[in-house]
């Protein structure tokens, strides 16, 4: 029990800090201080009411992503599309926002989280039917299909849906009635400028919800069975095939409810090449967060974190650029990823040996 | 008995992680013996053994040889000191011939120019001088697992070695092979050569060795002239209590057909047949066993009845036809499946215990409660009743399936079917990789289980197994069933030739097809 609770817990906090001392020797090689740089990072994500606030605006996003990551790998699947599927959601989303502009709020905003999280699942199903009926490899098709995502939505952005003469790559500006309310308009002392919005409260949400589903329901067991050993699922009778396409849907599910936040609570409007990655972060944020939602949640923060104080220390600091998140983001990930040293029969610490007689 | 001493290990001590796996063991090995060491799995055999071959560097003690203490860092020492050993699995190439396997490492002539012909000579010299009858020009796929088997022993031979270790030699051989290799190993006896032998098959010990050391929980209990003691006291001992070796059962009385079978067909991939028409019938309240040489159709034919391989033909349960019915449909009708490998099929070794106790069942009540949420409680209380029936050790649900010892992880799986209180039973393997002592309990619990008229199919390597549990007993080869005997009557000898291709199988065919 306690070497489980370690395993999950204390192994991220020391890749966490692993990381940090590494960043800290990139801060001094490049001639900057890096205790002054890492108070200028973790003190402008952290500050209220705009650092915290901001934090948690990255943040949005990641969780999302993360939890869809984290949903497919539970199933034994690696889902690299979360990219793909969240612009095709956002591209669903604005469209109904668009083009049912003058629907009442309380239709419209639940019809375009609709087309969201519909999109998002019809684009992370594909890849799943794919494998499911003819064993095509999902990494392969995840990746082929977030080009595919990127470029239609352009297309289409660009010839059907971009308002005359407007420069930019972007849609129309969706109805009021779809707009979500902003954190700001009801939490004391967060101001309303602050595009944090209620697309958190809703990753909250899908936190409690993406657990409630894996671990205590039978359509999660039998994902999460088909994910620990298909031949043992299907000896139980579990329908591996079916679970599969599931894991993806759900997956593609979630990846598109990032749109939500992006389309509904912050540009009103479908923005090409609005995502800067999430989908891939994505999997970063399940790595860190080991495929748990309470994970996926703090490592979300932490990366929201991360992002908010780049923009800060690349501002004010001689040398370091926000570049300096991207090495802090890459050796977490190096440093969980080598968990594998600590274990297996390579273990160097003979504490976290499996006995083995 | 010769006085002096082979190889001894002195008070070695060897811990892994908090598994304390040989502690201060003593054992003397005479030379020109044949030595078993006998225990249950994870009793620290193995362990001692590899520290004697080098794999592992005991903690503290000492290994002498020859009378001399000896460092033996890696098993280049231990040959060098005229120790070879044969492992459970087989370290061969299977593409390249006896001989090149046998000299890969030890290439005779200069860097330069291997001197092949040599090599070939002095192989075909040991093999005849110790009855092996190995082609040093084969090659290694085309040879059976037995023959594999002499090739290792040929590898040690050939590198001078004096003392040779054998890690469970007969798991992998039919009764016949078994015979002949212990022929071969009495023929190293008398030249003079040390054979230890890792076993925890009794009848084995007693028949081909001289001296028995028996181990258990990581200590050596005792060593003995194997004349003077008996399997009941070796078990005894191994396990620490009086164990029963024969399965203590009444005639079966048997009722309607349950499952009866017509004309099976799997394919495999390449078209071929791995079960080829295979005709049974399996009726209320008897245990069928079907003895057969791995490989022989026995996986297939389990898979495809528990619906997890398609197959063709006619497969009724309780005259429902359920051919193409999948496996869940096939659990609801009352089909339970023990399968051979539990780590692969039967058990998600992460998954708790718990958890693992309703796989099958998962979709339904109990374990489902409103809606499609479980209800972890009722699951839990299921799960202890099975662990507390079955004796699971330890008895703590929230573990992982992975922390549980082979025999309780097996226990665990036993108890999940059972409790479907099945119609047909499907049970393969059902003592693989499991101690005497659960043994035991897991013989007793399939003939209760027969006796409150459950219909029992059963698939055993081990002949034993089956012609102690089985009321009705057929032999299956390359995919057919081959053959019918009596259990309580017929010899092992027989059942083996069945097994092989012998003569008698021809005969007993067509008492096969009269049955079917």
């Amino acid at each position: 029990m306690i070497m489980s609770w370690l395993r999950s817990v204390l192994f991220p906090l020391i890749a966490v800090i692993a990381a940090f001392v590494v960043g800290a020797i990139v801060v001094l090689l490049i001639g900057d201080d890096p205790i002054e740089t890492y108070r200028l990072l973790i003190g402008s994500a952290l500050s209220w009411p705009d650092g915290i606030g901001y934090t948690l605006f990255y943040a949005t996003p990641l969780i999302f992503t993360g939890l869809a990551v984290a949903v497919a790998f539970r199933c034994g699947l690696l889902n690299i599309g979360a990219e793909g599927q969240l612009y095709v959601a956002a591209f669903a989303t604005a469209w109904v926002g668009i083009t049912f502009a003058n629907l009442p709020q309380i239709l419209l905003v639940p019809l375009a989280c609709f087309a969201a999280v519909a999109a998002g699942a019809i684009w992370g199903g594909i890849p799943g039917v794919l494998k499911a009926r003819f064993g095509a490899h999902e990494v392969i098709n995840t990746i082929m299909l977030n080009f595919i995502a990127v470029a239609l939505t352009s297309y289409f952005t660009q010839y059907y849906y971009k308002a005359e003469g407007d420069p930019i790559m972007q849609t129309r500006v969706i109805g009021q009635n779809a707009h979500i309310p902003r954190m700001g308009s009801f939490v004391p002392g967060l101001p309303w400028r602050i595009p944090l919005n209620v697309a958190f409260i809703l990753a909250i949400l899908a936190c409690v919800l993406v657990y409630l589903f894996l671990w205590k329901t039978r359509w999660g067991y039998e994902i999460r069975a088909t994910g620990a050993n298909p031949a043992a699922a299907e000896y139980g009778g579990i329908r591996t095939g079916r679970q599969i396409v599931l894991a993806m849907a759900v997956s593609g599910g979630l990846a598109g409810m990032v749109a939500i936040g992006d389309v509904l609570g912050y540009r009103f409007r479908y923005y090409d090449g609005f995502s800067v990655g999430y989908g891939f972060t994505g999997i970063a944020v399940a790595l860190l967060g080991r495929n748990h939602p309470a994970g996926v949640f703090l490592a979300a923060l932490l990366f929201g974190a991360l992002i908010r104080g780049g923009l800060f220390v690349d501002i004010f600091s001689d040398n370091v650029s926000k570049d300096l998140v991207l090495v802090l983001q890459a050796v977490v990930i190096l440093f969980v990823a080598a968990e594998a040293l600590f274990r297996g029969p390579f273990g160097r610490f003979g504490l976290l040996k499996r006995s083995k007689v | 008995m010769d006085k002096r001493i082979m190889l001894e290990l002195r008070n070695v001590t060897k811990r892994f992680a908090r598994v304390l796996a040989n502690d201060a063991i003593n054992i003397t090995i005479a030379p020109g013996t044949i030595h078993a060491i006998v225990g249950e799995n994870g009793a620290g055999k193995s362990t001692a053994m590899r520290i004697a071959y080098g794999f592992y560097t005991q903690d503290t003690g000492e290994v002498l040889v020859d009378g001399s203490p000896r460092s033996i860092r890696n098993p280049a020492d231990a040959i060098a000191l005229g120790i070879g050993m044969v492992h459970q699995h087989f370290m061969l190439v299977d593409t390249m011939t006896v001989s090149e396997n046998i000299v890969l490492g030890a290439e005779p002539g200069s860097i330069m120019a291997l001197d092949m012909a040599s090599a070939r000579e002095r192989i075909r010299e040991l093999s005849a001088s110790f009855g092996l009858a190995i082609d040093p020009d084969a090659r290694i796929e085309e040879l059976s697992v037995g023959q594999q088997q002499r090739v290792e022993l040929l590898k040690a031979l050939y590198r001078k070695a004096r003392l040779l270790i054998l890690d469970e030699p007969t798991a992998v051989l039919t009764p016949q092979e078994t015979e002949g290799l212990f022929a071969i190993l009495r023929t190293m006896r008398e030249q003079g050569k040390t054979v230890v032998i890792i076993t925890h098959k009794l009848g084995e010990v007693l028949s081909i060795s001289d001296e028995v050391t028996v181990m258990r929980d990581g200590r050596v209990i005792g060593t003995m002239e194997t004349a003077k003691t008996s399997a009941a006291e070796l078990a005894r001992l191994m396990v620490g209590r009086d164990v029963l070796l024969s399965v203590d059962k009444t005639d079966a009385k048997a009722g309607a057909a349950v499952l009866a079978i017509r004309n099976l067909v799997v394919q495999r991939a390449d078209g071929s047949h791995s079960v080829d028409g295979v005709n049974l019938e399996v009726r209320a309240g008897e245990i069928v066993g079907i003895a057969g040489v791995e490989g022989n159709g026995q996986t297939e034919l389990m898979e495809a009845l528990a619906g997890l391989t398609p197959a063709s033909g006619a497969v009724t349960l309780n005259g429902q036809d359920i051919v193409s019915a999948d496996a869940r449909r096939r659990r609801e009708l009352g089909i339970a499946h023990i399968p051979e490998d539990r780590h692969r099929r039967g058990l998600l070794l992460d998954f708790d215990l718990s958890e693992n106790s309703i796989l099958g069942v998962h979709h339904r009540k109990p374990a489902v409660g409103v809606g499609p949420f479980l209800d972890g409680k009722a699951i839990r209380k299921r799960a202890r009743t099975i662990v507390a029936d079955f004796d699971v050790r330890p008895d703590d649900v929230d573990l992982p399936a992975r922390a549980l010892s082979g025999g309780n992880q097996q226990k665990l799986v036993i108890g999940r079917e059972f409790d479907l209180q099945p119609k047909l039973l499907l049970v393969a393997q059902p003592t693989r990789g499991v101690d005497i002592g659960a043994i035991e309990f897991i013989h007793r619990r399939l003939v209760s289980l027969r006796d409150s008229g459950c219909a029992i199919l059963l698939v055993s390597s081990e002949l034993e197994e089956v012609t102690a549990l089985a009321d009705r007993l057929v032999v299956i080869r390359e995919g057919k069933i081959v053959g019918e005997a009596d259990p309580r009557t017929a010899s092992a000898a027989e059942i083996g030739l069945m097994m092989t291709g012998g003569q008698s199988a021809g005969a007993s065919l067509s008492a096969a097809e009269r049955s079917a």
